[in-house]
């Protein structure tokens, strides 16, 4: 590798974790954490356990349970109802103690959802490569780190090696020009960019977001924006880590701390893309012209500004397409044409790892703050992790959601795939802070539309979809 | 891993673009802790309706697609979530092979870890496959991975792209992860190097 061509900060990332490259360009990646919940662990620790070996570096690992929990009642896996799920928050816990990997018990305050706990507790740090089996891992790029989703046969392959074999992904650039205007937030920002590229208009790449649109938001909204890069088809998103980045990083519990610290601050100055780093793929977007967004179908790159309309399948030239464009109209029960802000609503969530975070919390309550929520319609509100509860409760934003008639709730990844209790029914239409709006993927027959925090907040408390510029 | 030499058997047109991996297995019946069995439950609500009964239009609930081994679909196949339970329910119900104009990234990954051939051919080609796939049983593709070629009903060879490296692995049902172990010794030797390198990066075993 030539030190002097410039590189990206996904080439410098990179190069600094290949333990070898094979004839073919194959490398063999050093992976420096390993995170671990109970739905994609099982199969590896079992084969591990068939094959005789050992996890090569517990001490670079650790383990969650997220999925499966419930967010009311006892915080304790035997107190697990759904028997499946009880079984599979058993099984971690006994495979953790087995293979002598750090775990984060459900009672304890630190739990929560992986991808929310990694960069809270300082886990997730810039320049380091991070997988977890689970496609959201590119939520830790926002520190800029190499992060990415992983299947479970890869998770044993880390287990049993600390490495995977990958060759390098191509670079996408995309630089968000100007800063977001009144009311649109990170989420309508990477919901727009998906608008605009496609789901799979990443496949191959590592997206590095860049430009002002991205330095000018705080941690929490490049999280957002980095978590969905995987709906735009790309495994990992990147930011470059920054002064916003360091001031996060700094005093959280598994950061480095003191001389170690700084030295590590003298490296992580280091990894941003040098001036004329080639991308294969540079996009544009002008923050201003993002307003708040909302998915009318059923994949995320189906979305419009609030202020739009269902699309008309007639207006597609491509067979194939209108017809793609038929079925998710019929499977979301809308009609071409109907104002998007005229769609009611019956469930509301905030929470997951895209918006569970505490300025999440805050987005929600400020618009929550004095208003009621529509009758009729069920309004949830999770945390992202124990922190991130005791923190809103610290802020008295549970009292201003539950006055508001919210429901406030444990952490847990719950109605974003709906594999704990929290499930919408067929036919509920959900406006959504998570990040799929899949046939069936907060309960079979519902129907997701994502959206931000405050325009979750403001569907509910309207009962249809709203434009929170509006309500001031 | 089962090895991928060759493949003969009937596949099933699905002309579908983003069949995400809530489509192939939703989130429901990932609460299993092995890897077999998933086949039941692959593509659930395109193939049963709410009452569990099969819908009959669904192509897997058709003669002789019930028994198909190549499945053939339309761009960005995979989308979605890295489970892996989607290429197991896939291979549980029989798939081998899939042809689409493209992957998502983590699908195609780990298709290939679970012994299925993930190809990518241009969506006219696909579409030409699907056709032949309409046909049913007396319209059998050939998959052969070592001259990368699909064999059509017609007779008609059709080459395909596949990464070296992955076809040595397929060919020969090749674990991973005893290949990476083969270098052990150049692991140990980097994680001394960053070890000196970046002695401030804290492990998970206790906070700093």
């Amino acid at each position: 590798m030539s030190e002097s061509r410039p590189r990206t900060l996904f080439d410098k990332i990179w190069d600094n974790h290949v333990v070898e490259r094979l004839p073919d360009g194959t490398c063999v990646l050093y992976i420096d954490r390993h995170l671990v919940h109970e739905v994609t662990s099982p199969q590896a620790f079992e084969g591990l356990r068939m094959a005789g070996r050992r996890l090569r570096r517990p001490d670079a690992t650790i383990a969650v349970a997220d999925h499966n929990i419930p967010t009311v009642g006892p915080r304790n896996p035997e107190a697990i109802a759904e028997e499946d799920s009880r079984i599979q928050v058993q099984t971690l816990e006994r495979n953790v103690k087995e293979f002598g990997v750090p775990y984060i018990p459900i009672l304890d305050v630190r739990q929560g959802i992986v991808h929310i706990i990694g960069p809270e507790l300082g886990i997730s740090l810039p320049g380091t490569t991070i997988v977890c089996g689970d496609s959201h891992t590119s939520t830790h790029g926002a520190l800029g780190a190499l992060a990415f989703g992983i299947g479970t046969s890869e998770v044993e392959h880390v287990m049993a090696t600390q490495t995977l074999l990958q060759k390098p992904a191509k670079n996408l650039l995309i630089r968000v020009d100007h800063t977001l205007g009144f009311g649109a937030s990170a989420k309508d920002l990477v919901l727009a960019i998906i608008g605009k590229i496609t789901t799979a208009g990443g496949n191959g790449h590592v997206i590095e977001y860049a430009g002002e649109g991205i330095r000018a938001l705080d941690m929490a909204g490049r999280m957002t924006v980095s978590n969905m890069s995987i709906e735009a088809g790309a495994r990992a998103g990147l930011v470059a880590p920054d002064e916003t980045t360091f001031a996060y990083v700094k005093g959280r519990e598994y950061a480095p701390k003191g001389a170690a610290f700084e030295q590590a601050l003298a490296y992580w100055r280091t990894l941003p893309s040098d001036p004329g780093a080639q991308y294969d793929t540079t996009v544009v977007l002008d923050a201003r012209e993002v307003a708040p967004m909302v998915t009318w179908g059923t994949t995320p790159g189906a979305v419009v500004p609030v202020t739009g309309v269902v699309p008309d399948p007639a207006t597609v030239g491509d067979e194939g397409a209108r017809a793609q464009m038929q079925r998710m109209l019929d499977y979301m029960g809308l009609t071409p044409g109907t104002r998007m802000e005229d769609l009611p609503i019956d469930v509301v969530f905030i929470g997951s790892c895209t918006n569970g975070r505490i300025e999440d919390i805050r987005a929600a309550a400020a618009v929550a703050r004095g208003r009621r929520v529509a009758e009729g319609v069920r309004a949830l509100v999770v945390p992202g992790s124990g922190q991130v509860k005791r923190q809103a409760e610290k802020e008295g934003l549970d009292r201003v959601l539950l006055e508001a008639g919210f429901e406030w709730r444990d952490p847990c990844c719950s109605m974003c795939l709906g594999m704990n209790p929290d499930k919408i029914s067929a036919g509920q239409r959900c406006a959504s802070t998570s990040n799929r709006n899949f046939e069936g993927r907060q309960g079979p027959g519902g129907r997701t539309h994502l959206v931000s925090p405050a325009m979750a907040a403001a569907a509910a408390v309207n009962g249809r979809i709203t434009d929170v510029r509006q309500l001031g | 891993m089962d090895k991928f030499t060759t493949l003969t058997g009937v596949a099933a047109p699905l002309p579908l673009a983003n069949v995400d991996t809530d489509k192939i297995i939703p989130a429901r019946f990932l609460k299993t802790i092995k890897r077999s069995g998933l086949g039941v439950h692959l593509f659930d609500t395109l193939r049963y309706d709410a009452a569990g009964k099969e819908r009959p239009e669904f192509v897997l609930n058709q003669e002789p697609y019930r028994h198909a081994e190549i499945l053939i679909a339309h761009e960005n196949f995979g989308c979605g979530s890295s489970r892996e339970h989607a290429p197991w329910a896939l291979l549980d119900f029989g798939i081998r092979c899939i042809i689409a104009p493209d992957f998502a990234d983590i699908f195609y990954n780990n298709s290939f870890k679970n012994g299925i051939l993930p190809i990518r051919l241009p969506r006219a080609v696909c579409d030409a496959l699907i056709e032949d796939a309409k046909l049913g049983g007396n319209a059998r593709l050939t998959v052969d991975l070592e001259r990368q070629v699909v064999v059509r009903p017609n007779g008609e060879e059709i080459h395909f792209d596949i990464d070296p490296f992955r076809k040595h692995l397929l060919l020969n049902g090749l674990d991973d992860i005893g290949q990476t172990l083969q270098h052990a010794p150049a692991i140990d030797a980097y994680e001394a190097r960053r070890r000196a390198a970046e002695p401030w990066l804290p492990s998970t075993t206790e906070a700093a």
